[in-house]
């Protein structure tokens, strides 16, 4: 196991932050959301495919990168940091790696180009209700057609390929443009948007699924989302503390009260926590370890409780401005809540550790 | 690294010819440990055999040069003996604060003569040392410590009181914080060396509320100790005081950890399974949360050995391992205390087995995790101040 990068990995970071930062910055989803854009940024996505964004993980042969997970979380990392609006998680992490595991050979020709080169959209619609249920399915599926509804689909409202979860693990491929598929877009907390995903006897491709392909696609999704997440809650941190530096009142920096240094202290000891976990799942599914469900629920689960608590404490360590529009603390707070829920919270993946440990 | 695969299969050998058979399996309670020194006491020949010839190869303290003592091994090679150790699930042939926390402050900042001295003893298990720090007036303000140390020309003499002493009833020789100046405060501490014996030196154990007393009362009246026990320079030892702290927080965050037991078989005995799934579904997801503190603790310590490999600095970090690491632990013992219901109750006598009266002993004696070796609000503002870089109110 190692939990440093190597030179690929860290030239592709250098390259994704400085891009970010420079590009997208957190008031560009605010300006997407001020023209009711629903996260919609496709020249952005654009840009980032032409840097191979969209393509990391993709073997050379469909045009992709032919990096590891490892390298894909430095990215995802860094567009958790600004809160970068693209399907960056949908498509290049989760859409790849459901072809990658479970795509037959003539669809991961037809699609992993398109996917790499960001010309498709693809996304993973598993859940149908309120929480995240991968176990329960009620798609119906017979003569090559499928029937069902998923719901708050990320990215559904801009993708172009859907990669549909039907019952006992069975996925299928289904093209956002095929008769009787119909999508309601949901207007989100966090700006970005989804959209709940209706299938009336739409003609779908079956993948090589199963309970245990989507369990890898889902344990990647979640270990890929796991990084983004790590980005937000290290950003939400690091704005605040140098915010505990420059804010002022009684006559000093208010870092200096005892009462703010540790609240200060338990969070950087939560994160520092939190990132270990997160790059040895990234590393655990490069090694090919036989534990990545094991990782993958550690790795969300801390994020995720990690994520929640840094972006309360950007809140209330602001103060009044915290609460403010103005402020980019709000946009972290929404944004934390969609992606702790996405692929299972922090409790779902308590009790799928505690499975998996076998009480 | 085909060196490295060598020196692999020579440990191993080695060990399969002088680890004792009954040294191979798992300690099974603190009597069973040994710390070394002149009353040693050994559970048995085999542990007797095991330091000697663990000392006498200087894998007691493998890092150590040589002529120290120690076993004079690069890092990797220590990694592979601790690995080769952990294969056989050898036990620890010492336990000592000699090679914890004295001994890298001895390998920094003594004299070569008093390298030469000190170091082999401890590699060895000869003498068994105890830390002078606590005062009853600095705890927490350790540098406000008051036990004084005046020049008499010829020798040092020391009057004054320590606390929390770590086993100072049986320990041969006292690392200890003086006070060489009054006027000032950091810069007034200086760090020496006491034989125990030296008359003027009382210990009186402290009982503490698991019933156990590892931790003494340590008296100094009219202590005289020769000029050449002083370690640094006269009132520098508030730096070497800081160093030493920064390996005892890496080293004991888990004292009172019966780790043996795990706490998911605790709850599978004593609380049951329904349908395979823990039948307390409330306590299950707390101990799930718990597993995975203590796998991301793991990992961080992982990550901190492979960051120091490559030569990044994380010294600084040893406060967060200790704040994260006692809590850690207390939330453990909580949670075997819970999970055992009325069988973690137990005080003493035949109603209760061994391992649950340790259950109640353990988790008594892990609320001192968080005090000891500075408390967690002292390690909570040194990370705030050298690693966030937080300045404290002028």
């Amino acid at each position: 196991m190692t939990f440093t990068l190597n030179d690929d990995a860290r030239m592709l970071r250098e390259t994704a932050r400085d891009f970010f930062r420079e590009q997208a910055p957190v008031s560009r989803l605010r300006k997407l959301r001020d023209a009711k854009k629903n996260g919609r940024d496709p020249e952005l996505w654009r840009e980032m495919s032409a840097l191979g964004l969209a393509g990391v993980i993709v073997h050379e042969d469909f045009g992709g990168a032919g990096l590891g997970f490892v390298a894909l979380g430095a990215v995802l990392e860094e567009a958790g940091r600004t809160l970068v609006a693209s399907p960056l998680h949908s498509s290049a992490c989760v859409g790849a790696s459901a072809l990658m595991l479970a795509g037959t050979q003539a669809q991961n020709a037809e699609w992993l180009p398109k996917i790499a080169s960001g010309e498709v959209i693809a996304t993973l619609a598993v859940d149908e209700g309120a929480h995240h249920t991968p176990g329960v399915s009620e798609l119906k599926a017979s003569g090559g057609k499928i029937s069902g509804e998923k719901r708050y689909v990320a990215d559904g409202h801009i993708a172009d390929l859907f990669i549909v979860a039907g019952q006992e693990g069975a996925l299928y491929l289904v093209a956002a443009d095929a008769k009787g598929l119909s999508r309601r877009e949901l207007v989100t907390a966090d700006s970005r948007g989804a959209a709940d995903v209706k299938f009336d006897n739409v003609a779908a491709e079956p993948m090589d699924g199963g309970v245990d392909a989507l369990d890898a696609i889902l344990d990647r999704a979640r270990i890929g989302l796991a990084a983004e997440m790590l980005g937000q809650a290290s950003e939400a941190f690091e704005i605040t503390s140098e915010y505990l530096k420059t804010r002022r009142q009684f006559g000093q920096p208010i870092g200096g009260f005892q009462a703010l240094q540790h609240r200060a202290a338990k969070l950087f000891t939560d994160l520092e926590l939190t990132r270990s976990c997160v790059l040895a799942a990234l590393d655990a599914v490069d090694r090919g370890s036989n534990d990545v469900a094991e990782y993958a629920s550690v790795a969300k689960a801390r994020a995720g409780e990690t994520l929640h608590h840094a972006t309360n404490e950007m809140v209330q360590l602001h103060g009044g401005i915290g609460m403010t529009d103005e402020h980019d603390a709000g946009f972290y707070l929404k944004r934390a809540r969609v992606v702790e829920a996405l692929y299972g919270s922090a409790s779902f993946h308590r009790d799928r550790y505690a499975s998996l440990l076998g009480f | 690294m085909p060196d490295l695969e060598t020196f692999r299969d020579e440990t191993r050998a080695w060990l399969e010819a002088n680890c004792p058979q009954s040294m191979r399996t798992p300690l099974t309670g603190e009597d069973e440990i040994v710390w070394g020194g002149r009353k040693a006491s050994f559970p048995s020949e085999d542990a007797r055999l095991w330091l000697e010839r663990m000392g006498a190869k200087g894998w007691t303290a493998p890092t150590w040069p040589k002529e120290y003592g120690g076993g004079g091994l690069s890092a990797d090679e220590n990694r592979v003996l601790q690995q080769e150790l952990k294969r056989i699930n050898a036990r620890p042939a010492l336990f000592s604060f000699g090679i914890w926390m004295l001994g890298p402050v001895l390998l920094e900042y003594a004299t070569e003569e008093q390298k030469k001295e000190h170091l082999p003893k401890i590699a060895r298990g000869e003498i068994r040392w105890c830390q002078g720090y606590s005062e009853p007036g600095a705890g927490s303000d350790l540098a406000g410590l008051q036990t004084k140390c005046e020049d008499k020309g010829d020798h040092w003499l020391i009057n004054g009181q320590k606390v929390w002493t770590s086993y100072a009833n049986y320990a041969d020789w006292c690392f200890c914080l003086v006070r060489t100046d009054a006027s000032v405060k950091h810069e007034g501490i200086s760090f020496v060396l006491i034989d125990m014996e030296t008359p003027g030196v009382e210990t009186r154990p402290i009982k503490l509320i698991s019933g156990s007393s590892p931790f003494c009362e340590t008296f100094f009246t009219d202590v005289k100790i020769p000029k050449g026990n002083m370690v640094g320079r006269l009132n520098g030892g508030w730096e070497i005081a800081k160093r030493l702290l920064q390996y005892e927080r890496t080293n004991i965050s888990g004292f009172g950890s019966n780790t043996r037991v795990d706490v998911v078989d605790v709850a599978k005995t004593h609380v049951g399974l329904e349908d395979g799934v823990l039948a307390d579904r409330d306590l299950r997801a707390r101990i799930a949360q718990h597993k995975m503190f203590e796998r991301a603790y793991a990992l961080t310590t992982q990550r901190a050995q492979e960051e120091a490999k490559a030569g990044g600095n994380v010294s600084h970090m040893a406060s967060m391992f200790k704040v994260a690491g006692a809590t850690l632990n207390q939330e453990r013992c909580e949670l075997m205390l819970e999970a055992a219901g009325n069988r973690g109750l137990g005080w003493s006598g035949e109603g209760f087995a061994p391992d649950e009266l340790a259950i109640t002993r353990g988790w008594l004696r892990s609320k001192g995790n968080s005090i000891e070796g500075g408390t967690t609000e002292v390690n909570l503002n040194v990370v705030a101040k050298r690693v966030l870089g937080l300045r404290d109110t002028q």
